[in-house]
């Protein structure tokens, strides 16, 4: 741990006394009124960690009614609602407001700015997606009230029409879906834009594209990316809202319409994104790896590339989710061809990690240990994703199991370890404490034998033709034990979160002392205090090389010698 | 004190980034253009499957006089940023008045059509896809239109108190870059529309 | 700290386990599991497949024993010499190396791949084959055969192909409602149901038996019990139940009554039943119902008891099905039944 600092935080107090802070309504009203990036970051944080406790509880359900055949611990239309709801939340409520908060609160700091391009913009879009979360979840109190679940959405997270359409869902449920991501994804329209803004506007002097972290890249990237894949999604959304409630036809099937534009336009928006929820895990495993290697990232500009790559790559391959619909031998071939070569750029970036731990010092700290299980987890989910894009192959496993358990696989076992790993690692800037290495370990271990016992089994259910949606199964088929594991497997790893939540809240009055950079890194957020100040940076920083402190650390040795 | 590295070969970076409000207006421009993209693909998606009712060929008529009063708007808006740029207010106000009344003109125009389409060819949202599809993509278009002639009024109105300056000639800008896509995206609709899809 | 081989085992031993269990489970006929093909494009689909896990178990095997190798040797020791390991930004050949081989790898999986998706979807259509529509509703299945005039429901019978006399079975699907996907995996890979759109798919089942699948694409409360049954027939078999099918329903005097029961109390708006004055297409074809082994697409065995609490309320079984409870009396409800009986 290095105890170097430098002197831009050394003037800085470290935390005003209880009465300096005003009473607890003037501190929650702060909060409530704030733009401060930094605030803002750990407001998207907590929110979405509250939705990772409902959805995750929400999956517990769902695995406690498939244990085993015919259960009744959910009933048809109650099951219906929480695997739509699971989905739903897990996607835009959890996965998309943490990276979004991690970018928030990081991405500045990073390139040594004061705040983001437009504050405002940045609170309004947080309230948007808040706002948009809330309505999706009052749909519980709606139609039948908590009894039933409500009238949450129960047409699954893709809500394919006609199903949608007003003949096949009277009820409100399908447009609280609609409504609620329409809000939320204004929300995120707003934050990508924010983002793009500050990283292309807002670097300090000497950074350039080339010398930025790979982190606030691929979040560069991503938000370029979300642009054109929660548009299209909106587009859709709002075509439903028309044929829902103007008589508009866009997917009445009576009217000539077309259940498969629906499918198209929703996998337009689909595909892309994953690559929204999965680059910023490459993006914070870029940072983490190389520290705990004690290496610089091996491949810079080969990084930069592949992500650059993966954004455009990504557009073209929505349709590997529609092998199934009847489209000719030559859009099937295509699709496979586009969705293989897609595993290239992404498959590249393992050998990077694996280049830059070769020849290091390998420190296991928590935070590296949830980059190593990402490290293996992608590995393999990225295989069951070429398995999958073997069109003729997929014909069997669509809509089965076999793909749940891939895309939980990158998930849980790509983004969710990475959001762990980060954490892990950030927390002790944002509180100026560490969180507690042995429940760490605790944390990891049982999460990574429950996630393993889970999703490595349920790959074994969708070769044995179990499809997915299914609220429950006949007994005679053979999946009965297997089942019974999977479900063991997400009991173990709700534990686990459980533990890391007591770490998470526990640590902010009890962690060590952090200082500015416990890690020993080299990135820009780490020369300021631990919590930063509100304007970050007492002067802003002037850099030369991709790694600021590594010269400052090393000035017989820079960067910047060696960079291309 | 100091900052970051002190022992770099010592010459002033030249350190110039776009401007953000720039940027952030393109983004949200392309945002909304994947909106447009899927509505426009809907529509030619459509083209030629309703199953009853009255045909683009049958009932519309080309907007020739409002397509080119929204042309001229952005060549209006253009003069306006050179004014407001080289600080001849009085020029900047006028022009502004001139972008507002050409993109005026061009609503008035839609909402006629629309009052044409409705009650002499009952053509609604309702009536066949290409209802739906139509008042959708032209519907959205306009919606635009009316926030963008929203922002030029707003601007038009402070400068008649003489709020307005040269130093907020880059936010003018931006509200120029958004009327000019609001153009760019009427070209498009105007073709797939009017041109192609009768 | 010992992890790398920890972190292997954990998923090779699973995945050990769940194979040696899933062989076993191979033994029994009942799995509509994808690893026992019977038909040819199930067949190609598997071999594919085993080329496709060689492939990725190989880079799995290397990539993997790479980064298990990495975080062995390199792990942090006290016996490290102090400041940092050499710092490597990066090398061109190392990087070229390891994009081209990538590439080389997906060519050959996509021209492997590219000629299975031909072979199956752009088959040539034999000159025996069985023609069937398979109209996907919430939540049956309703088989037609326009050669032959049949059309049933839920339980799909077709004839065995063998070197002799090699037949093959061409589906058309299409939908009445919301989207459903048809799926019998010994059989082929799955086709989906669309409004507004006909599918096809084809089969030519090799071993004789009965198949089972499931709807496969989520289409509303009871997507779950959307079972499919495929009995695979030898020839006589497949003649046989064609000519039961082709006969009109069985008139039987002592189910009169409830006849007159279903054709009074609206049962007739939504059945057929070939031969009588019930021409409804809104439920399944009940002509020949009690040759069917399962009532309501699956969700329960095919006896008396089970059909007269079908038919007093259908939630018992399938909550969310769109047939009403009929709201029959007793009395009413065992004339029906009993006339149903007589319908094999």
């Amino acid at each position: 741990m290095s105890n170097y600092s430098l002197s831009v935080s050394a003037t800085i107090e470290p935390s005003a006394t209880a009465s300096e802070l005003g009473t607890f309504l003037e501190r929650l009203h702060g909060w409530v009124v704030t733009v401060d990036h930094k605030r803002l970051g750990i407001l998207y944080i907590l929110y979405s960690t509250f939705f990772l406790l409902i959805a995750g509880a929400e999956a517990l359900l769902i695995r406690l009614q498939l244990a085993y055949p015919h259960n009744h611990v959910l009933s048809a239309q109650v099951y219906n609602r929480f695997f739509t709801m699971h989905g739903t939340t897990m996607v835009f409520l959890v996965g998309m407001p943490f990276l979004f908060g991690f970018a928030n609160y990081i991405v500045p700091l990073q390139i040594g700015a004061r705040d983001m391009a437009f504050p405002r913009l940045n609170a309004f879009s947080f309230w948007l997606t808040a706002f948009g979360g809330l309505l999706l979840y009052y749909s519980f109190l709606g139609g039948a009230g908590l009894y039933g679940v409500g009238n949450a959405p129960d047409v699954g997270w893709f809500a394919y029409a006609p199903l949608t359409e007003r003949s096949f869902s009277p009820g409100h449920a399908t447009d609280y879906w609609a409504l609620a991501l329409i809000v939320s994804g204004f929300g995120t329209l707003g934050t990508a834009i924010n983002i793009i803004a500050t990283v292309i506007s807002m670097r300090c002097k000497g950074m350039t594209l080339m010398r930025m972290p790979l982190f606030t890249w691929l979040l560069l990237i991503v938000s370029m990316l979300t642009l054109v894949t929660i548009t299209p999604l909106t587009a859709a959304q709002f075509m439903l809202l028309i044929d829902r409630y103007l008589g508009g036809h866009f997917f009445d099937t009576q009217a000539g319409g077309s259940s498969l534009i629906w499918i198209h336009f929703f996998w337009i928006f689909g595909h892309p994104e994953v690559y929204v929820l999965v680059l910023p895990a490459f993006a914070i495993a870029n940072e983490i790896i190389p520290v705990f290697s004690r290496k610089a990232i091996f491949g810079y500009p080969a990084m930069v590339s592949a992500s650059v790559a993966i954004m455009f790559v990504s557009l073209g391959v929505w349709a590997h989710h529609m092998f199934t619909v009847g489209m000719t031998s030559v859009s099937n071939a295509f699709f496979t061809l586009s969705t293989m070569m897609v595993g290239v750029p992404t498959g590249i970036k393992i050998f990077n990690w694996i280049a830059t731990l070769w020849g290091g010092r390998i420190r296991f700290t928590t935070p590296m240990l949830f980059c190593i299980g990402f490290l293996f987890q992608f590995l393999i989910s990225g295989l069951t994703g070429i398995m999958l894009s073997v069109s003729p192959w997929d014909w069997q496993l669509h809509n089965s199991y076999f793909v749940i358990a891939h895309f939980h696989y990158v998930l849980v076992g790509a983004i969710v370890f990475c959001i762990f790993a980060a954490i892990y690692y950030w927390y002790p800037k944002a509180t100026g404490r560490l969180m507690d290495e042995t429940l760490g370990r605790w944390h990891f271990w049982l999460f990574v034998i429950g996630f393993h016992i889970t999703f490595d089994t349920m790959h074994f259910l969708g070769l044995l033709g179990m499809p997915r949606s299914i609220y429950t199964y006949q007994p005679d088929r053979g999946w009965n034990l297997l089942n019974l594991v999977v479900s063991i497997g997400g009991l173990i790893q709700g534990i686990a979160v459980l533990i890391f939540a007591y770490n998470f809240i526990v640590s902010y009055w009890r962690g060590k002392v952090a200082g500015d950079d416990p890690w020993d890194a080299w990135t820009l957020e780490w020369a300021t205090s631990s919590p930063p100040p509100v304007y970050n940076f007492e002067e802003l920083p002037e850099v030369h090389s991709r790694r600021p402190l590594w010269d400052l650390k090393h000035p017989d040795d820079p960067d910047w010698e060696y960079e291309s | 004190m100091s900052s970051v590295p002190i022992n770099h070969p010592g010459h002033t970076i030249e350190w110039h980034l776009p401007s953000k409000r720039r940027v952030g207006m393109s983004a949200l421009i392309t945002g909304e253009s994947a909106i447009f993209t899927i509505f426009v693909a809907a529509y030619v998606f459509y083209m030629g499957k309703s199953l009853t009712g009255p045909t683009p060929q049958q009932i519309l008529e080309v907007p020739i006089v409002g397509t080119i009063c929204l042309l001229l708007s952005s060549l209006a808006i253009y003069r306006a940023e050179k004014a407001i740029e080289e600080e001849r207010m009085a020029s900047f106000t006028l022009w502004l008045a001139a972008t507002i009344t050409l993109g005026a003109v061009f609503l008035i125009e839609t909402t006629l059509e629309w009052k044409k389409l409705i009650y002499q060819d009952g053509l609604t949202i309702s009536t066949n896809l290409f209802g739906t599809t139509f008042y959708s993509l032209v519907g959205l278009h306009a919606t635009h239109v009316v926030v963008g002639l929203f922002l030029l009024s707003a601007t038009f109105v402070f400068s008649l108190f003489g709020w307005v300056d040269s130093r907020q000639s880059e936010r003018f800008g931006v509200i120029a870059l958004y009327w000019h896509f609001v153009d760019a995206v009427w070209i498009v609709v105007f073709t797939v529309v009017y041109l192609i899809g009768r | 700290m010992q992890m790398a081989p920890t972190r292997l085992l954990i998923p090779i031993g699973g995945a050990t386990a769940c194979l040696l269990r899933t062989t076993t489970l191979l033994a029994q006929d009942r799995i509509p599991t994808t690893l026992a093909p019977v038909s040819t494009p199930a067949h190609l689909i598997f071999d594919l497949s085993i080329f496709v896990v060689a492939i990725t178990g190989g880079i799995f095997l290397v990539v993997g024993g790479l980064l298990a190798i990495t975080l062995l040797r390199f792990r942090a020791r006290k016996t490290d010499p102090a400041g940092e390991p050499a710092q490597i930004y990066g090398s061109t050949q190392i990087e070229l190396a390891w994009t081209v081989i990538p590439i080389l790898i997906v060519v050959v999986l996509f021209l492997a791949t590219s000629r299975i998706i031909f072979a199956i979807q752009d088959a040539p259509r034999p000159k025996a084959a069985l023609d069937v529509s398979v109209i996907g509703h919430q939540f049956w299945w309703e088989f037609r055969y326009p050669k032959y005039g049949v059309v049933t429901a839920n339980e799909l019978h077709i004839p065995v192909s063998s070197d002799s006399e090699p037949e093959a079975t061409f589906l058309k699907l299409t939908s009445a409602d919301v989207n459903h996907s048809f799926w019998v995996p010994q059989l082929a890979g799955k086709t989906d149901l669309i409004a507004n759109r006909v599918n096809s798919t084809w089969m030519d089942p090799q071993k004789p038996g009965l198949y089972l699948g499931q709807c496969a694409q989520f289409c509303g409360s009871q997507h779950a019990l959307m079972l499919l049954r495929v009995y695979v027939d030898t020839p006589d078999q497949f003649a046989a139940w064609i000519k039961n099918q082709q006969q009109p329903a069985r008139q039987d005097s002592e189910a009169a009554t409830g006849r007159r029961v279903f054709e009074t109390q609206a049962c007739m708006n939504c059945h057929t039943i070939f031969g009588t004055a019930a021409t409804g297409r809104f439920g399944p074809d009940l002509t020949h119902l009690m040759s069917r082994t399962t009532l309501a697409s699956g969700a329960m065995d095919n006896t008396p008891a089970n059909l007269r609490e079908w038919i007093k309320s259908p939630d018992t079984f399938k909550r969310g099905a769109l047939m009403p409870a009929m709201q029959l009396s007793d009395k009413q409800l065992d004339e029906v039944t009993a006339y149903l009986e007589t319908l094999k």
